[in-house]
């Protein structure tokens, strides 16, 4: 026996540390449970049904030469970004449907873009690994201006300006996220935990706006302190890649969209998933998710080509809205609520309302 | 080579051990990674297994979908069913909430090929008497085809030598056959020889055996070579084809490495981890266990009482004062918005809901600002209002505006000093050695509480804010409220 453990002190330190890990894990489980008094749809139970929603196509952009990777919505609440797989990014003016700017990229999938908070900046990047941002101006070719700001080891696959236009938040293959200055280049924070690709990224609705939450491949969705760099909570529940993640308007949730064909709602003060949005007869991953200004919509896009649009509190789907022709694989509601975006395979970008 | 004989067809699946085999030509190299990269849990595979699932229950011969033999006139049409069988299948058996999701459905998992209209190129189901037939499992996209132009130039050359009407080449085939001649002129000869091989096999088969077969093959290359304007359903998602390509899961090791180090992206056999890493697991799981945590219940009501305050200013629920732009074409709601006359009760109302509603109006904010200035404690929001500009400036300029406020607003001397406990105090101090953007994090927190808890509630009572409240436009929303939510019914029970 004393041989044994002195053969291999390392392996025996594993075994007791894993132990201790498991232990852990039951009395969390324990504890988690103890917080289940009752459900999200039980409290809900008083609320009306919400029996009849008129959402229709309102819009449609049509421009794109290839498949629709991202888009954003302008602070205006009528512009729109969205970049493509031919390489390009349109800005366009998504109430008249008129393309403002078409920007050639360098690299031919532009898998994320993002307006910034003062309408006058976008940010893409993809497959180069890089994020650059161009000024937007009429007077000018807006390729000019343009300016690499950082670079990952992996693709770039998701990224946000945090209430300003000096500093972007990028999320990668590289399986991190990291912070950098527009003005200089500089890393600011990054911010490793995840285990596999990183796919989205969303910012808290705080008034600080210190925080960020992120879901990745590793299944795993995992909130941030931008100060720190340090993850300060983590949620698991997924069985495949969390595709998107966003806050619900109150700051407390988080909803997320996942490949499993599921949607679901982790709160962050109760420290675990309260709601699961999925059915039988839905199959095809979720791309893409956001909240109407309540909290009680939460519109989802799936590989199916559909959106389905789900009473977050009620846990059940309200409608579905048919109309794209291949996989939704970005949606936005706008910020003033007013609307809803939806980008897809089939090159078109819809309005919805 | 993507072809099958009999005996193929009798095995339900395509054998693992041809796995390189079939998707290439003998003396090629061995392509991409592609059929290494789809293991068992991307999410490609995911999807098939869901749909196999269906499907296998829709074969099911007495529970599943009718599947006949069909007389017609002078031949026979074996193995078929109809789209209205089909439908009335799915609403029966799945759960789906009408026949347009039905449709839907039926539509998704005929463009991948698992069962397919018997004289159309194009895969989808039409709920009428249209005939559909199965794909045998042997040409499911689960078995990772990879299928190669070359294969697809055999199969052309195949249907050419086969004088039938039902074989004949539609106009996009003969134009795809043209250009593979082109690519592959140089070898054509081999791949002529193949399809001559191929298409002597499939005359010896039975007629009816053919029939089925050939349309087997034919819905096959619908899936991977579809028809112009028919969506590719075996199209990667270009983020998950990166993933799957990435080094450490390469081709070679997933036939070398034992099963535990299989290329798994997902970790459902999670790998040995490392010492300091359980230990770092081991903290975070103490912390979480620490963490104080409310009920489910609590956190329901909180989401519930958020839909309900904000219910109204929700367009998919209720409408305002101006209609909805994307609905009305008349952008008058944000013209609306941006004068800073007559604004609405309904907005003014919103101000009351937090601090930071309130800060996030412009006309708000002004107001607010009015009254602290009326208060002589104005110093507070731009303190904070400070501190978040901070935050947004680009890094050259961090550090000389940290210093800025720390003279105007913390330093022993300051021009317009602020209250802070002695805590954020201290630590704001301390932070200043090495000023950043965070530096006064702490001590804006305890401002913003300050505020919250005294300014601003004060500012919701004062005679200022009524007036304002009732000075300003009022137009009731309640009655524009899309039918949906009756508020007498939502009052009687709220407690």
């Amino acid at each position: 026996m004393e041989n044994e453990s002195k053969d291999c002190p390392v392996l025996d330190t594993i075994e007791s540390l894993t132990k201790e890990a498991e232990s852990l894990k039951k009395k969390l489980e324990d504890e988690r449970l103890k917080l289940n008094d009752v459900t999200l749809a039980t409290v809900a139970e008083r609320l009306d049904i919400i029996n009849y929603m008129n959402i229709k196509p309102r819009r449609t952009l049509k421009g794109h030469q290839a498949k629709v990777l991202c888009s954003d919505w302008s602070p205006d609440k009528r512009h729109i970004v969205s970049s493509s797989q031919d390489g390009k990014m349109i800005i366009w003016d998504a109430f008249t449907t008129n393309k403002e700017h078409a920007v050639t990229m360098p690299t031919t999938w532009v898998m994320a873009c993002a307006y910034a908070p003062s309408g006058n900046l976008v940010a893409c990047g993809g497959l180069d690994n890089k994020v650059t941002v161009y000024p937007l101006s009429l007077d000018e070719d807006v390729t000019l201006k343009k300016k690499t700001v950082g670079t990952h080891t992996s693709y770039m696959s998701c990224c946000l300006f945090p209430n300003s236009d000096q500093q972007i938040l990028t999320g990668s293959g590289d399986s991190t996220c990291a912070l950098w200055d527009v003005e200089s280049g500089q890393l600011l924070q990054s911010f490793h935990g995840h285990s596999a690709d990183v796919m989205a990224i969303d910012l808290a609705p705080s008034e600080t706006g210190n925080t960020f939450v992120s879901g990745s491949c590793d299944k795993m969705v995992l909130i941030w302190d931008m100060r720190s760099g340090q993850c300060v909570q983590s949620f698991e529940g997924h069985e495949s890649d969390v595709n998107s993640v966003k806050f619900h308007p109150s700051g407390d949730a988080v909803a997320t969209g996942s490949d499993d064909a599921t949607c679901r709602l982790f709160d962050l003060r109760a420290d675990k998933e309260i709601a699961i949005y999925s059915k039988e007869s839905i199959i095809f991953g979720a791309n893409s998710v956001d909240f109407s200004v309540s909290g009680r919509l939460l519109f989802a896009g799936y590989n199916d080509y559909t959106v389905n649009v789900w009473d977050t509190l009620k846990c059940v789907r309200v409608c579905l809205l048919y109309g794209h022709e291949n996989r939704v694989s970005c949606l936005q509601v706008s910020p003033d609520g007013t609307a809803l975006s939806t980008g897809s395979w089939d090159y078109t970008l819809r309005v919805w309302a | 080579m993507v072809t099958m004989n009999s005996e193929k067809a009798a095995t339900k699946r395509k054998p693992e051990s041809n796995n390189g085999g079939c998707t290439k030509l003998n003396n090629e190299e061995p392509v991409n990674l592609q059929s290494a990269g789809t293991t068992e849990e991307s999410p490609n595979h995911l999807l098939y297994k869901k749909m196999e699932k269906i499907v296998e229950k829709m074969q099911d011969e007495t529970t599943g979908v009718p599947v006949r033999t069909v007389k017609s006139f002078m031949s026979k049409i074996p193995s078929v069913f109809t789209g209205s069988d089909l439908i009335m299948w799915m609403m029966k058996n799945l759960d789906v909430e009408d026949q347009q999701e039905a449709l839907h459905l039926a539509h998704l998992i005929a463009s991948h090929g698992y069962f397919f209209p018997i004289d159309d190129h194009m895969l989808t189901v039409k709920n009428d008497s249209t005939f559909y037939r199965f794909q045998t499992p042997y040409f499911w996209p689960s078995n990772c085809w990879e299928p190669e132009n070359t294969d697809y130039a055999v199969y052309l050359c195949k249907r050419t030598m086969q004088n039938k009407t039902r074989l004949e080449l539609a106009d996009y085939e003969a134009e795809n056959l043209a250009r593979l001649q082109k690519m592959f002129s140089r070898k054509w000869e081999f791949i002529f020889m193949q399809a001559e091989a191929q298409s002597k096999v499939d005359k010896k088969r039975d007629k009816l055996e053919r029939k089925v077969l050939d349309s087997q093959e034919r819905a096959f290359w619908d899936v991977h070579r579809p028809m112009p304007g028919c969506v590719n359903t075996t199209e990667i998602d270009i983020k998950k084809a990166c993933q799957m390509n990435k080094p450490i899961h390469g081709v070679k090791q997933s036939n070398m490495a034992p099963p535990k180090i299989s290329p798994s992206t997902s970790g459902l056999v999670p790998p040995k981890k490392s010492v300091e890493q359980l230990k770092k697991q081991i903290i975070m799981l103490k912390i979480r266990i620490d963490r104080r945590n409310i009920k489910i219940s609590k956190a329901a009501e909180s989401f519930v009482a958020y839909y309900e305050q904000y219910l109204e200013y929700d367009s998919f629920f209720a409408a305002s004062e101006c209609p909805n732009p994307w609905i009305s074409d008349s952008p008058d709601l944000w013209e609306q918005e941006k004068l800073a006359k007559d604004i609405s009760a309904r907005r003014v109302k919103r101000w009351a809901f937090s601090l930071k509603e309130l800060l996030q109006d412009p006309v708000g904010r002004e107001h607010f600002v009015k009254f602290l200035d009326k208060e002589f404690s104005g110093e507070n929001l731009r303190f904070w209002e400070a501190v978040q500009d901070l935050k947004a400036l680009p890094q050259s300029q961090v550090q000389s505006k940290a210093v800025e406020i720390w003279t105007e607003f913390l330093a022993p001397d300051a021009g317009c000093p602020i209250n802070v406990d002695s805590r954020s105090s201290e630590l704001t101090k301390k932070n200043m050695e090495v000023p950043d953007r965070w530096g006064f994090d702490c001590a804006a927190n305890h401002v913003y509480h300050l505020m919250k808890s005294d300014s601003y509630s004060r500012y919701l009572r004062s005679e200022m804010y009524k007036e304002f409240l009732n000075g300003s436009k009022k137009k009731t929303s309640v009655k524009g409220i899309r039918s949906i939510v009756s508020f007498s019914a939502r009052k009687d029970n709220v407690i």
